[in-house]
């Protein structure tokens, strides 16, 4: 590493300037701090499928599908709006978009690496801003998808006993209580891990215009943000199986 | 400010290793496809659930090790991350006995 002083330790391995990971001290780091993240979101994802699997499913056709108290939601009932196009049954057709948005802005990412490692400026400024724009989309894709979500779709849709419409912390007409409670916190707390991501990777990429990474000799900064960024990518594919898919 | 040429040098382009991260990114999609054309096709089940958590965890092994490049780490730097990873399945395997009793109970 070009600003790393060379430290002689002739025998002693603990006395520094070595890296027996051959990872850079803020890499590794990162890595420690991402494995803490994935415990918490998998502690989350955990109590999701052990709520879910604490209420009884909903048996018979899904053709006769009414949301109810009584039992867990299929999600792909509930999550079948599309933006723009009202009353149409799209089954998972609007989150699949923001699954192909995270995963395009997590390549264009490692574009953004790759180029680093060249040393080449402007390709990082590109690539960063793309991956900034994929951000920002998939966070308004969420904003959409969330107010939806709270206001509800037609009461029409909803047989039998069920007279609410949307969902708040305490009930909704999807289903159980519960459902809309675990609803908001996993996904906000992934939408939030989004959000700070956008605002590192701008931080990052302000510091790359104003070419603090020349001058330090090196754009590992890009790289560690690029952990942190393919993490809530990865987070989300997790996300999308275990509450849209199942 | 006056203007100011760089003297870092930029080192072109490896298509071959560009090539690899859009392959990369292509498989990621591909297996996206795959879950979407299953979600529609197949009833649910047992084994439509194993299907999704299967295809879930190659998209994960994608991600992590190429996007992330932990593949390309040392062995130590690996083992870290992964085996830590391990209580996760001990979690799954306690709520998922917690989640069936109390169905039970209630219901």
């Amino acid at each position: 590493m070009a600003n790393t002083a060379v430290v002689v330790n002739e025998g002693n391995p603990w006395r520094g300037g070595v890296e027996p990971m051959k990872a850079s001290y803020g890499k590794l780091m990162m890595w420690f701090f991402l494995l803490s993240d994935a415990f918490t979101f998998s502690a989350l994802l955990i109590t999701y499928g052990m709520i879910r699997y604490s209420h009884p499913a909903f048996e018979g056709a899904i053709s006769d599908f009414a949301f109810s108290q009584e039992y867990w939601p299929i999600p792909e009932m509930v999550f079948d709006a599309v933006p723009f196009v009202h009353g149409i049954h799209a089954p998972l057709v609007f989150v699949g978009i923001m699954t192909f948005i995270l995963i395009l802005s997590s390549v264009t990412m490692v574009l953004a690496v790759e180029a680093g490692h060249r040393m080449d400026k402007q390709a990082v400024e590109k690539w960063m801003l793309w991956t900034i724009v994929g951000g920002l989309m998939f966070l308004g894709c969420q904003a959409w998808e969330w107010s939806h979500f709270i206001a509800g779709t037609d009461l029409a849709k909803n047989v039998g006993s069920n007279l609410l419409q949307g969902a708040s912390l305490t009930s909704n007409q999807y289903g159980p209580s519960n459902f809309a409670a675990l609803f908001f916190f996993i996904t906000g707390f992934h939408g939030f891990h989004v959000f700070s991501g956008v605002v590192i990777n701008f931080a990052i990429f302000y510091q790359v215009t104003v070419g603090k990474m020349e001058r330090v000799g090196h754009y590992e900064m890009v790289e560690k943000v690029g952990l942190y960024w393919h993490f809530v990518d990865l987070v989300w594919v997790f996300v999308f199986t275990f509450f849209y898919l199942i | 400010m006056e203007h100011q040429t760089s003297n870092v040098q930029v080192i072109p382009a490896d298509k071959a290793k560009i090539m690899k991260i859009w392959k990369v990114a292509g498989i990621l999609a591909a297996i996206t496809i795959v879950e979407f054309i299953i979600a529609f096709t197949v009833p649910a089940g047992g084994a439509k659930s194993f299907v999704f958590i299967a295809l879930t965890i190659w998209k994960a092994f994608y991600i992590v090790s190429e996007f992330m490049h932990l593949g390309h780490e040392k062995k130590s730097l690996i083992m870290s991350i992964l085996l830590p990873l391990l209580f996760v399945i001990f979690l799954i395997f306690i709520l998922m006995v917690q989640g069936a009793s109390i169905l039970e109970v209630l219901h």
